[in-house]
């Protein structure tokens, strides 16, 4: 876990994904790129926005920081609080709680030894509940930045956590990478 | 056999690369529609196939069509409702990952028809890698000249792009959801006016769900009265069924409308019965947000006449003894759920899915999350259950978008069919399961 670093500005190439991005909505309609933009951001910042990072999106679309805030506040893949390096979200919802999902989670809290929201002293694993990620024919199901991981049992999350510990695994990548 | 319009090909290695869609007779809609057709004609064989619309709502698409503004001058917006979230519903993660180009295809005819130049396709964030793979196909049809400037040299041109939502399953609600796109909070907007006069910036705009588009290429393909010549009544063509739960096969089926539910559940070549050898105790039939129906309403209606995967025969006998075909996402469960609980996790879902813009819905569905809760854990009373119907009733028809109703009504029906089964949880002071 990292807080606070100093944010610098998106690397040449970062840039001009984001103009790129930008150039899809109709020319006074930039605020549109805000979703995009704030994915890019927090993959780019470890994982969380920070304000920093929340105002330098703000600067890029030219709009307030407090239209930033409102909306990063909004969505529920947006960290506000630094988070691990690998974030393993555990979908809970109806389809897969009837295939075993709190199994699922109650497994990786013994094998972590954190609650849902926390994250592990190292700052290599952070666990989240997530509502419903739209695979529910393959419960339980979690998901690990782009990645899904389907069908899982206590045996499956064993395998991928060590190897998740060997790579050091890191979640958030850029997802339009 | 059934019909297959949507998973026909899509065992076929590499079908999300153009060349092999192409050869499988991939984007001959599109050529027929630019060269033959106008758009008017296109929106009428929409129209006359009765296709309807497979988000939810059910809404026949042709009429929707019909009422975008083509009079205002403004530019018109197609964008296509891949939120995806309704649990219970994992049909269009199919065909965006493997079957792409039948996406773009549809979106390029419904532009067409519209008169749109630029089109969207908005896509929950957490199928970023599936946003990824329609990103690489809408490149290659750009590349083949399906997309951009002066399409096939029939002089229509059309923009096409992704746009990753993050997380909400609020703006698959189709104002919410332009809100969305427009970068904003997923807060729906009050209706009237409808996207079709006010819609994306204020512009006439058509949101259509993933599985209505990927239809499109069929219909202009075969003709209107082809596809209106699959299912019954006024239940026309495919759906796709994603069914999970307690059933041996588990998966993503495309039925002709008006299969029988009971053929659906038990035969090899779907759900493969439940597992286990276990008893059909229940099923939500369209989605989280249907109500629910014990086995013996799900499989024959009140009048005893076999249950259809149709939107009439679902949801005959309305509420007190129907359901509704919905999004087609189908949740089985057998003797051993505990209503309670399963019904719980739905309440926690709506919870944390209300956008807080309402309070019935933004108040009602944590009252209802805590009521849940507190019955489920042992300690409710009697009361409790009136008091649930009671909230529930107050929080439906009480909000500016479905959600409050999507919210109530598995509540509602839960309390319906199952009461006991809430009374001996408050009796035995404990779950019994
Ligand atoms: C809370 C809520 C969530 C919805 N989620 C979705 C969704 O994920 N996908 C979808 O296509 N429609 C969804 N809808 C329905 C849309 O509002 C809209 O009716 C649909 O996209 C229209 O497309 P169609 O006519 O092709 O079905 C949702 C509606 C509500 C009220």
């Amino acid at each position: 876990m990292q807080d606070n670093i100093k944010i610098s500005e998106f690397s040449r190439e970062t840039l001009d994904l984001v103009n790129r991005i930008i150039n899809r909505y109709p020319k006074g309609r930039e605020k549109s790129a805000l979703l995009p933009l704030l994915h890019i951001a927090q993959s780019e910042n470890n994982g969380w926005l920070s304000p920093e990072m929340m105002d330098y999106v703000a600067s890029l679309l030219k709009i307030e920081s407090i239209e930033v805030y409102e909306v990063a506040s909004f969505y529920s893949m947006f960290n506000l609080k630094p988070v691990g390096n690998c974030v393993i979200e555990v979908c809970q919802t109806g389809p897969c709680w009837l295939r075993g999902a709190e199994n699922i989670l109650a497994h990786f809290e013994a094998k972590l030894g954190i609650k849902p929201g926390e994250t592990t002293q190292d700052g290599k694993f952070t666990l989240k509940t997530v509502e419903c990620l739209a695979a529910c024919g393959n419960g339980p199901v979690i998901q690990v930045g782009k990645e899904y991981h389907e069908n899982l049992t206590t045996n499956k999350a064993d395998e991928l956590l060590e190897k998740w510990k060997r790579e050091n695994k890191i979640s958030h990548t850029n997802p339009y990478l | 056999m059934a019909t297959q319009i949507l998973l026909k090909n899509i065992d076929v290695p590499g079908l999300a690369g153009f060349q092999v869609y192409r050869n499988l007779g991939g984007y001959t809609a599109v050529e027929k529609a630019l060269k033959t057709l106008t758009p008017d004609e296109v929106t009428d064989e929409v129209k006359k196939s009765g296709l309807k619309g497979r988000g939810g709502a059910g809404f026949p698409t042709g009429m929707k069509w019909g009422f975008i503004d083509k009079q205002s001058g403004k530019d018109r917006y197609l964008v296509c409702n891949y939120d995806e979230s309704e649990p219970g519903t994992f049909k269009d993660r199919h065909i965006g990952t493997l079957n792409p180009h039948q996406l773009i295809e549809g979106m390029i005819l419904g532009s067409y028809a519209l008169g749109a130049k630029t089109a969207y396709i908005y896509i929950r964030g957490e199928l970023f890698y599936v946003l990824n793979i329609i990103e690489k196909a809408i490149q290659e049809a750009y590349n083949n000249g399906y997309l951009g400037q002066n399409i096939l040299g029939s002089g229509y041109s059309l923009d096409l792009y992704c746009h990753p939502g993050a997380g909400a399953y609020i703006c698959g609600e189709e104002t919410a959801l332009l809100e969305s796109l427009e970068g904003k909070r997923g807060n729906p907007r009050i209706k009237p006016p409808f996207p079709a006069i006010v819609g994306l910036y204020g512009c006439p705009t058509v949101v259509n769900n993933v599985e209505t588009i990927a239809t499109l290429p069929w219909i202009i393909n075969n003709g209107s009265d082809a596809y209106a010549a699959i299912g019954v009544g006024n239940s026309k063509g495919t759906k796709l069924i994603s069914a999970c739960g307690h059933i041996n096969k588990p998966g993503i089926y495309e039925i002709e409308l008006g299969l029988p539910v009971e053929e659906f559940i038990f035969s090899d070549e779907y759900c493969g019965g439940i597992r286990d050898g276990n008893k059909l105790k229940a099923v939500v039939a369209g989605g989280s947000s249907v109500p629910i129906l014990p086995a013996e309403l799900i499989l024959k209606t009140a009048a005893g006449q076999p249950r259809l995967m149709s939107y009439e025969s679902l949801s005959e006998g309305g509420f007190q003894t129907g359901t509704m075909l919905g999004s087609g996402g189908f949740i089985v469960m057998d003797h051993t759920t505990c209503i309670v609980k399963n019904l719980l996790t739905f309440a926690r879902f709506y919870r944390h899915e209300s956008c807080g813009q309402c309070s019935p819905c933004r108040e009602g569905t944590s009252w209802m999350e805590k009521i849940l809760t507190r019955i489920e854990n042992g300690q409710g009373t009697t009361k409790d259950i009136d008091l649930l119907v009671d909230i529930s009733k107050h929080v439906e028809g009480n909000t500016i978008c479905p959600l409050g109703d999507a919210a109530a009504w598995p509540v509602a029906s839960a309390i319906r069919h199952f009461r006991e089964e809430f009374e001996e949880h408050i009796k035995l002071q404990k779950c019994p399961f």
